[in-house]
């Protein structure tokens, strides 16, 4: 595969067409330079573009890849060329593995997985607490200092629940610039009884689907006390998966006053509500759950006007048989890796509430930033790497999971059309993404 | 009607059609045989993933009494605690030819799951499905209080007839209660008024969207006048923690006592002077959510209640499996 490209006639952020040239992993030119230059390289393949969006490679701060532990479900290798496929040349690969990611030993194999893979980059998230089980600090120190370098820890999955742990959390990470990742949760408002735990959003539809239910304020309290904390004590803190307008409003608060906080919004809570369990199919099943219309429109304008930071897709893969089941007994979680762009594409461009440069700031540049990798989301330009997509805003195509990379089938957009279309990946300068279909790692491995 | 999953789907013709049917199945159980040869050669299958004899044995006479084959299935012992899941389990009873599938689980909202996969052709029926409908129950409440209401009205038979003007108050677990769910639709939909009693931690949140009065005092609720009490059981596994303090305490606010029986004895269907009705879907905690006295009172209807059961389930047996009625 030779290594320099000339990407013909794409228009970056969706403004006027261009031509980029890629050589040696970097944007090496854009505009008539990139044409002129690209006539002196032999060996060039020329991309043509004409029409296509050029976006930065989208930055997830928010997968499950599965792997160790959980291979049936997901490994780092069919996890991260799902990212490919979705656009993704980053992610963050949360530490609810088999063993947790708690210790070095785990997030150097992670790490490891990823490189060998070489479809995105793959970053561990640690554990803030052993096993997960918000009871004592993880090696936190061990894991910023080991080869992965170690700066988002979060027990997602699980809330850190308790205020004095969540403290000496924040606090201990500050000394090697790292920041916790809060999956807002308050266990003693979704537990009902001994035997049973909240299985939707408590509103109208769990009161008449017999379902327990799953209060915004059990989001909002955590958020509340969390933003304090991370205030009180100088820390930075991000907020997972937000799905409340309380939440919003919080965060709102929060950012006013000066909090160090930073926040994701997944991609299904910006476009699916409670209704749909209605169905009782367990594809709608997710943690947080699906929230009501006035709750998906707070966090469109939230994620519109800066409130919210970043798209985070909670890329949940389940075995069929953990969904093909009664709702209560089945898995939490939804695929999301490669229905990201479509989603936010539909959700927020087609609304008219961004545009392409905001969607690079949210999928790409911020996450990038905020997770502290300072070679992704990149503006392109000459000279800067070349993590970037292409993309064709035009296309529609309705979503079938059996074509989908990743091991998961558990998308809740199964037989839904939705717009927009990756075309191409490139990682480094490297098409793992060609013309619509995987093409290689950079470890040279093929689909 | 091709299932029958909840009382909210049921619309007034479709409520009206199964009580009229289960008159007529009433009759059959008046008989010295006991017995209809309509499903002769038709299986039911009575899949319970939860105990619960009393609404099996009901759903098991209702079949046998339309001349069907049975096959009871319980998950405790079966290949489920082997960890079968329910999509094998129902394709191997599917194998062997069921025609119906009466499920009973404790898992909300897996008969409507069964009804919508490819797993089973049979029509299914909701024997209970975790705290979301039990609609069997709530229609032979329906029967057991037609016949009170219109027999205090005159009527001459209770077929073709509805609640309308009733007024039925329900009292107790209504959060986790799958009976007052489906019984709520469909008095509803039978133009009952309805009112619920019970302290807040046991109704949802945002019970204020039901088409309900709500009130959080019992006395206040029966001064209102009711036409008919509703008790629901207090669930042992629940008492005490943080739903209410304890037992005792349910029972000074929210139990159907003695004290509150005298009130009830002077309650009357409507104006028409006949007494008003107590009902309970069983089994009763007597002394808890219902003295000993209002149970076996004159205007209780608990033991008509569970023979009704029998005559709701042959009913709705026989219009799902001969396609009685379309809805």
């Amino acid at each position: 595969m030779p290594d320099s490209y000339l990407i013909a006639g794409a228009r970056p952020y969706g403004e006027e067409p261009t031509d980029l040239l890629i050589a040696d992993g970097v944007i090496a030119a854009v505009g008539e330079q990139a044409r002129s230059r690209a006539a002196q390289l032999e060996g060039i393949t020329q991309v043509d573009a004409a029409g296509q969006i050029a976006l930065p490679g989208m930055v997830d701060l928010h997968t499950h890849l599965r792997e160790p532990g959980r291979e049936d479900a997901e490994t780092v290798e069919t996890g991260t060329r799902a990212a490919a496929k979705g656009g993704f040349t980053a992610v963050h690969a949360m530490a609810n593995s088999f063993p947790a990611a708690d210790s070095a030993g785990v997030v150097e194999q992670v790490r490891r997985l990823g490189q060998e893979a070489g479809w995105a980059e793959v970053h561990p998230v640690g554990a803030v607490t052993v096993g997960l089980e918000g009871k004592q600090l993880a090696e936190l120190g061990a894991m910023a200092s080991s080869e992965a370098q170690v700066r988002m820890f979060s027990d997602d999955g699980h809330c850190v629940a308790d205020a004095q742990l969540m403290r000496r959390a924040l606090e201990y990470v500050k000394s090697f610039g790292g920041f916790i990742a809060q999956h807002a949760q308050d266990p003693s408002l979704t537990s009902w009884g001994t035997s049973s735990a909240a299985q939707m959003n408590e509103g109208e539809v769990s009161a008449i689907l017999g379902l327990p239910g799953w209060p915004s304020v059990a989001e909002e309290a955590i958020i509340a006390r969390d933003v304090l904390l991370a205030d009180y004590v100088g820390s930075r803190v991000h907020i997972c998966h937000v799905s409340t307008k309380g939440s919003v409003e919080i965060i709102r608060w929060a950012k006013e006053r000066g909090v160090s906080v930073t926040a994701e919004v997944t991609p299904h809570h910006l476009m699916l509500t409670d209704e749909l369990v209605r169905s009782y199919d367990p594809v709608y099943k997710v943690n947080p759950p699906l929230r009501t219309e006035a709750d998906v429109q707070a966090l469109r304008e939230g994620l519109a006007d800066g409130t919210l930071d970043v798209i985070g897709t909670d890329h949940a893969p389940h075995p069929t048989q953990a969904k093909e089941c009664e709702w209560q007994q089945a898995a939490m979680g939804m695929t999301g890796l490669e229905t990201a762009l479509s989603g936010v594409q539909h959700a927020m461009v087609e609304t008219g509430l961004i545009g392409w440069r905001r969607f690079a700031e949210i999928t790409s540049e911020r996450p990038a930033a905020i997770g502290g990798h300072a070679d992704q989301g990149r503006p392109l330009d000459a000279g800067e790497p070349a993590h970037l997509i292409l993309v064709d805003a035009d296309a529609r195509r309705t979503v079938n999971p059996e074509e989908h990379a990743t091991k998961g089938r558990n998308s809740p957009f199964r037989g839904i059309e939705l717009p927009g279309r990756v075309t191409a990946t490139f990682l480094g300068g490297h098409p793992t993404m060609l013309h619509g279909e995987l093409a290689s790692s950079r470890t040279g491995r093929t689909a | 009607m091709r299932h029958l999953l909840s009382t909210a789907d049921l619309s007034h013709q479709d409520a009206l059609s199964i009580l009229d049917t289960a008159e007529e199945m009433s009759a059959v159980s008046s008989r010295e045989v006991k017995k209809l040869p309509t499903l002769r050669g038709r299986t039911v299958v009575n899949l319970f993933y939860e105990d619960s004899t009393r609404t099996r044995v009901s759903f098991e006479a209702a079949a046998k009494r339309l001349s069907a084959d049975v096959v009871n299935f319980s998950a405790k012992g079966s290949s489920v605690s082997k960890g079968e899941s329910l999509k094998d389990t129902v394709q191997t009873l599917e194998a062997m030819g069921a025609d119906a599938v009466v499920i009973r689980h404790s898992a909300s909202g897996a008969a409507a799951q069964l009804a919508a996969s490819d797993w089973t052709e049979a029509a299914v029926v909701n024997a209970g499905d975790g705290t979301h409908e039990h609609p069997t129950q709530a229609l032979l409440d329906a029967l057991t209080l037609r016949r009170d209401w219109s027999a205090a009205h005159a009527a001459g038979s209770p077929r073709g007839t509805d609640l309308a003007g009733m007024k039925v108050l329900i009292v107790g677990d209504v959060l986790h209660s799958r009976v007052a769910r489906s019984n709520i639709w469909l008095l509803r939909t039978l133009g009952a008024e309805v009112s619920l009693a019970a302290p807040a931690t046991l109704l949802p949140q945002s019970v204020s969207s039901w088409p309900v009065t709500v009130h959080y005092s019992l006395d206040d609720a029966l001064a209102e006048g009711p036409d008919a009490v509703m008790m629901l059981r207090v669930q042992a596994e629940r008492m005490g923690g943080a739903f209410f303090p304890h037992a005792a305490e349910y029972t000074r606010r929210w139990g159907l006592t003695d004290e509150r029986l005298e009130v009830v004895e002077t309650l009357t269907l409507g104006d028409t002077g006949k007494p008003a009705v107590i009902l309970h879907p069983g089994p009763m905690n007597r002394g808890v959510e219902i003295s000993a006295a209002a149970a076996d009172s004159d205007q209780s209807r608990i033991t008509d209640q569970v023979a009704h059961g029998v005559s709701v389930r042959m009913a709705v047996l026989h219009l799902l499996l001969t396609g009685g009625h379309d809805a």
